[in-house]
């Protein structure tokens, strides 16, 4: 059986990894992988703690939705990328700023 | 520390060494592939977790959509775009000092957070019943999924839908252009 508190490190890590990707990466698909990172890292908690609730299982069905909504993100975020370069010729998030003041 | 433990920090090392590398490399297509192996050893924690079906759900989702979403969206573009994408430029900034005193400073703040609680004699964890090596988890999934959760399991399939159109709509070519 391995520690719960262990489940929690590794997904604080892997939290703090995808919050650097999201934060420095100059390009929008790299940022994508960093936020899957940090959803992943949430989902890995959830299954942690869901070991220990068998009869609702609330853990484990959050999980579930949890993945089924990440991978729809990914799609609408890859089509909306890929809009984005058509029309900007960059997906640098830095270099997008014609909404500023 | 047995076979289980060894098994087990193995992934966890492996996970936590390839997306540092994923973060790291600058090469796009390179960084796609690490991320797959990221994913397939967080399965193989989920399996610690005695959640064999979220693993297997993880393998088929991420492994087989997202993963093959996302190479495709290189690979099948036009060559052009590919190599504008990859084009990153190397050197040093003041943003990335930034960005890992943020992450470091978190990490420590979730760190003392973890080790502070004692979770293991929490008193729900303490009074729950939890799963054992040999219980059928799948079964139980099933009937949650259409009892007690049968409204998030109706919501997300409208939301499938919607991120269906939705993606098919923003993907497709204007006709003047």
């Amino acid at each position: 059986m391995i520690p719960l508190s262990h489940f929690m490190l590794i997904s604080a890590v892997l939290f703090c990894i995808g919050l650097y990707a999201v934060l420095t990466k100059r390009n929008a698909i790299q940022v994508l992988i960093g936020i899957e990172f940090m959803i992943n890292a949430a989902i890995l908690n959830f299954v942690a703690f869901g070991q220990f609730d068998k009869i609702k299982g609330g853990g484990q069905m959050f999980a579930l939705f949890a993945i089924v909504l990440a991978a729809a993100g990914v799609a609408v975020a890859l089509a909306i990328i890929l809009n984005v370069y058509k029309h900007f010729r960059t997906i640098d998030p830095a270099k997008i700023d014609t909404l500023k003041d | 520390m047995g076979p289980e433990q060894i098994v087990f920090y193995f992934f966890a090392a492996l996970t936590l060494i390839s997306a540092f590398l994923v973060v790291y490399i600058q090469n796009l297509v390179r960084s796609i592939f690490l991320f797959f192996i990221t994913i397939f050893s967080l399965a193989a924690m989920f399996v610690f977790a005695l959640a064999d079906f979220i693993a297997v759900t993880q393998v088929v989702i991420y492994v087989g959509g997202v993963l093959v979403l996302m190479l495709f969206a290189f690979m099948l573009s036009n060559r052009e775009l590919l190599s504008g994408l990859q084009q990153v430029r190397g050197g040093f900034k003041l943003g990335h000092l930034v960005g890992l005193l943020i992450c470091t400073g978190l990490f420590f703040l979730l760190y003392s957070a973890i080790s502070s609680v004692d979770i293991v004699n929490l008193p729900w964890i303490k009074e729950s019943q939890p799963i054992r090596q040999n219980d059928n988890t799948i079964h139980q999934i099933g009937i949650n999924t259409m009892t007690l959760y049968l409204l998030p399991f109706e919501v997300v399939s409208v939301f499938l839908m919607m991120a269906l159109i939705g993606a098919a709509h923003l993907a497709r070519k204007e006709k003047n252009s």
